[in-house]
């Protein structure tokens, strides 16, 4: 058997790697499939944690997490298709003006 | 979850997020998000959350990167996709691994078929009752209002889907 706190700490090092691909890319996907990352790296630790004290709550969190996940991405790559329309490029760089 | 079946699925686990941030073409990031995914579904699966490690594959690494996958393939226009396949020798690999994967289900399969039917198990802490039980009871109304947020969602898709004037 592994110790829950190993799952805990392969959750830290998947946030981490989400993290890092958020700072480092410049690609908008790329950017929400590392926040994808992060998530999971959450919902993770969720499970590990609602193992360690035997409570299904935990996993009740991660299924709200998941259904969110789910809005938010829709919702997301909406917004980035929209904006690839009226911009034809591809780079949070171009995105600094919050407006119209 | 033995030792080694951890660490063989977590350097999967991580190696994979790495190709994530690493790899180029978006397309090739969305596949190694897929096999993390996958991953992080083996893990539920040594904590005892199988109803979790079943959604994970479905909404996740199904409808979730099936999303992704389509948007990639909206946004950019893949010359990379369209060149000749540098890869070529990697799909004759392609069959023995997949010949592997059907002896191995069917091993499994036969291996079953011997055993008797085991007695269904009480309910365990974690299992698909207790967090059934949950939902409706303690988080009914955060469950309410999740199917409101995946409602405003999809309206709010529609409308930025819609090609204005």
């Amino acid at each position: 058997m592994v110790d829950d706190s190993w799952y805990v700490a392969l959750s830290a090092v998947l946030f981490t790697l989400g993290v890092i691909g958020v700072v480092i890319r410049r690609n908008p996907l790329v950017i929400f499939m590392s926040i994808e990352l992060m998530l999971n790296a959450a919902n993770l630790a969720l499970v590990a944690f609602g193992h360690r004290f035997g409570s299904p709550e935990g996993q009740t969190l991660v299924f709200f997490v998941m259904a969110v996940a789910a809005a938010e991405v829709a919702v997301g790559l909406a917004i980035i298709v929209t904006i690839f329309r009226l911009r034809r490029r591809l780079s949070v760089d171009d995105l600094s003006l919050m407006r119209w | 979850m033995s030792p080694i079946a951890f660490a063989l699925v977590a350097a999967i686990a991580i190696a994979s997020a790495i190709g994530l941030l690493v790899k180029k073409n978006p397309i090739h990031g969305a596949l190694f998000l897929v096999v993390n995914l996958g991953c992080v579904a083996v893990f539920y699966l040594g904590l005892g959350a199988e109803f979790l490690a079943v959604a994970q594959v479905i909404v996740y690494a199904g409808a979730i990167m099936v999303l992704f996958v389509f948007a990639i393939m909206v946004l950019i226009p893949g010359k990379e996709e369209t060149g000749p396949d540098p890869r070529v020798r990697w799909r004759v690999a392609a069959l023995p691994f997949g010949a592997l994967l059907f002896a191995q289900l069917i091993m499994i399969l036969g291996a079953r078929r011997g055993a008797p039917t085991a007695a269904p198990a009480a309910p365990v802490p974690g299992g698909v009752e207790a967090i059934g039980r949950l939902l409706f009871t303690d988080y009914l109304l955060p469950f309410e209002l999740t199917s409101v947020l995946l409602l405003a969602a999809m309206v709010g898709v529609l409308l930025l889907a819609r090609r204005r004037a």
